[in-house]
């Protein structure tokens, strides 16, 4: 994926705010990317931008070559669909399905017959350790069980791109940690590219690449791991 | 690996896009699951819903099932006479409010062109004295001695025994208790003259001022009720044939009084308790703040449903469902509680009225295919003025508002 040249602001006139300036960076399949910065540095807005939600007001976003900008409204649903997993801060499950319903959620999007949907939703469950918790609602499940449902849902439409939202947010510093290695041995692979939006550096060790963003712009890349920069 | 990215097809696939619209309700159907299971799971909300809408449709039916009963009852007379045209006044509204016409008005309608026979009858109050000691007020309908037209079916007893001495047939209807179940032979003094039971009839329909019905004949009804200088309450007209009927109805009016159709005359007695009696106004009052309140509770309860769930649709947005999507889903929520509400609502209105026909024989009330209709309807209005409401606001979140929290 090439982010060129990405701009962003809201709102016209004295009221003008920019929230991304400029930006260019490349992510790999294969990698795991973290967007870092301080609150307010226009992090959560990149994220949008490169992964179909936010239009930019200039620049490209260019996925195996082709300018997710430059599609139609129903061509870039389906970019997000099919290309782009999402796992929110706060997870965003529906309460009132069981977990394997909301794991489901993608693929009967995706158009797949139910009892199709369901039982591929148990296969990601069961990648994710929590397909004994299937029938439950999710408001049964634990904070870190909860995230795994997110990531199953995310994974189930294969996509190639993950976008994590501070996934360690809503969850306490081991609980954290475990999801992120857990991410990083189990569902990263050669044909995935995964980017996380963090302000957590108890997770830092786990990154390929960390980009720092200050005030719109990437004001440095680092190599993550531990101890390697 | 099962979570491996497969790399066949475009990033901008569109093949969903260039599926039949058929194909595409049918491919919605996991969807609506989705939409179902969101809905009834949230069993606090849904029941609200339900509740409103079951309401409302209950009220709305009732209002609307008591006015048709009553309107369908202010014409039993038309309905269980059966005659094809009605020459009476021109301001009679009603059966039961006639005003006599002179003898030479069926003379003059015997002799339409036309005219296959024309008969008179004759329908007034009386008061009945019972064996009891009890007097109780009835309707008497004359037919014509020579043809009987109009007469009802009888369950009981002979039709020729009407020209028996005293004669009269009681319709066994809702008010037939309150002649004391009479019997055939039962007597009773009837304006100081005697008068006897020789049948016992049905009738399609039962009267609506709550008073039973006797049968006797023109001559004798004229010759035991007190009565006015004219004495036919309406003409009864059978025509050659329906072409024939312009006709007939012009010279009517040519000789100032009016011929209605049966249709017309039933018409026109509804008309005449919607319009000039404040019932129709009423009702209408009644039904509209049925439906208001219907809409008010199931509107407010289904706005706040999704305004609890607007995170979520806007989460599925992210994840990549498109607008029209979403706006199908809402659409069934709102239709499938309708129709849940609307069924519900009519199975207790029915209930309801069985209920009170134990009790009350009389009780008005009939469900008909316009009331179901008329109910169904403003059903549809609430599931769509519901519905707009939560899809103005599913179709403004943006899924960036998600990320942004």
């Amino acid at each position: 994926m090439r982010a060129t040249d990405l701009v962003k602001w809201f709102g016209e006139g004295d009221s003008r705010t920019v929230a991304v300036r400029g930006v260019s960076f490349d992510a790999y399949f294969g990698e795991m990317l973290y967007i870092e910065g301080p609150s307010g540095s226009g992090k959560t807005t990149l994220l949008s931008l490169i992964s179909g939600i936010l239009k930019p007001n200039s620049g490209t976003v260019l996925v195996e070559g082709e300018d997710i900008w430059g599609m139609t409204g129903d061509q870039i649903a389906n970019f997000r669909l099919n290309k782009v997993g999402f796992v929110f801060q706060d997870f965003h499950l529906f309460p009132r399905l069981t977990t394997v319903e909301n794991v489901a959620i993608p693929l009967i999007l995706k158009r797949l017959d139910w009892d199709q949907s369901i039982n591929q939703a148990l296969e990601y469950l069961e990648i994710v350790g929590i397909r004994d918790r299937a029938a439950l609602p999710p408001v049964k499940l634990s904070g870190g069980e909860q995230q795994r449902v997110a990531i199953a849902r995310a994974i189930a439409s294969r996509p190639d791109i993950l976008i994590f939202d501070e996934p360690t947010a809503s969850l306490d510093g081991d609980t954290g940690r475990r999801i992120v290695e857990f991410v990083k041995q189990n569902i990263l692979n050669d044909r995935r590219c995964i980017i996380i939006v963090t302000h957590d550096s108890r997770i830092f060790e786990y990154a390929d690449r960390i980009m720092k963003m200050e005030d719109g712009r990437i004001v440095g890349i680092e190599q993550g791991g531990k101890g390697e920069e | 690996m099962l979570f491996e990215t497969t790399k066949t097809g475009k990033l901008s696939d569109s093949n969903s896009l260039a599926r039949s619209d058929a194909q595409w309700l049918i491919d919605m159907t996991g969807i609506l699951r989705i939409a179902y299971k969101l809905l009834v799971n949230d069993k606090g909300k849904f029941a609200a819903l339900l509740v409103g809408i079951t309401f409302a449709v209950f009220l709305m039916v009732m209002m609307t099932a008591m006015f048709a009963g009553i309107l369908h009852r202010s014409s039993a007379t038309v309905h269980n006479v059966g005659a094809k045209l009605w020459v009476m006044d021109p301001a009679v509204n009603t059966p039961a409010n006639s005003i006599p016409m002179p003898d030479y008005v069926l003379d003059a309608a015997r002799s339409i062109i036309g005219v296959k026979y024309a008969v008179p009858l004759y329908s007034g109050g009386a008061l009945v004295k019972l064996r009891s000691g009890v007097y109780q007020s009835v309707t008497v309908l004359g037919l014509d001695d020579a043809s009987l037209f109009g007469r009802p079916e009888l369950i009981e007893g002979q039709i020729e025994d009407i020209y028996a001495e005293n004669a009269f047939i009681v319709v066994k209807d809702a008010e037939f208790p309150k002649l004391g179940n009479p019997r055939l032979g039962t007597e009773f003094e009837l304006n100081d003259h005697r008068g006897v039971i020789v049948g016992i009839a049905k009738v399609a329909t039962g009267s609506l001022f709550g008073v039973p019905t006797l049968y006797t004949t023109y001559n004798r009804a004229l010759q035991y009720i007190p009565s006015t200088r004219f004495t036919t309450a309406f003409i009864l007209v059978e025509p050659k044939d329906a072409a024939a009927l312009p006709y007939i109805k012009s010279q009517v009016q040519a000789l100032g009084y009016q011929a209605l159709t049966r249709d017309e005359f039933i018409q026109k007695t509804s008309d005449f308790y919607k319009f000039q009696t404040g019932v129709g106004t009423n009702v209408l009052i009644m039904t509209v703040i049925s439906f208001m309140v219907g809409l008010s509770i199931s509107g407010q309860t289904f706005y706040t449903f999704i305004l609890e769930n607007l995170e979520k649709f806007g989460a599925l947005k992210a994840i990549g469902a498109k607008g029209r999507e979403l706006v199908f889903m809402i659409l069934f929520q709102a239709t499938f509680t309708a129709l849940t509400g609307y069924g519900l609502g009519i199975g207790l209105a029915s209930l309801l009225i069985a209920a009170a026909r134990l009790r009350l024989p009389s009780y008005a009330a009939r469900i008909t295919f316009p009331t179901l209709g008329f109910a169904f309807v403003m059903v549809l209005i609430i599931a769509g003025s519901s519905s707009y409401i939560g899809i103005r606001k599913v179709l403004r979140i943006e899924p960036f508002d998600i990320f942004r929290g």
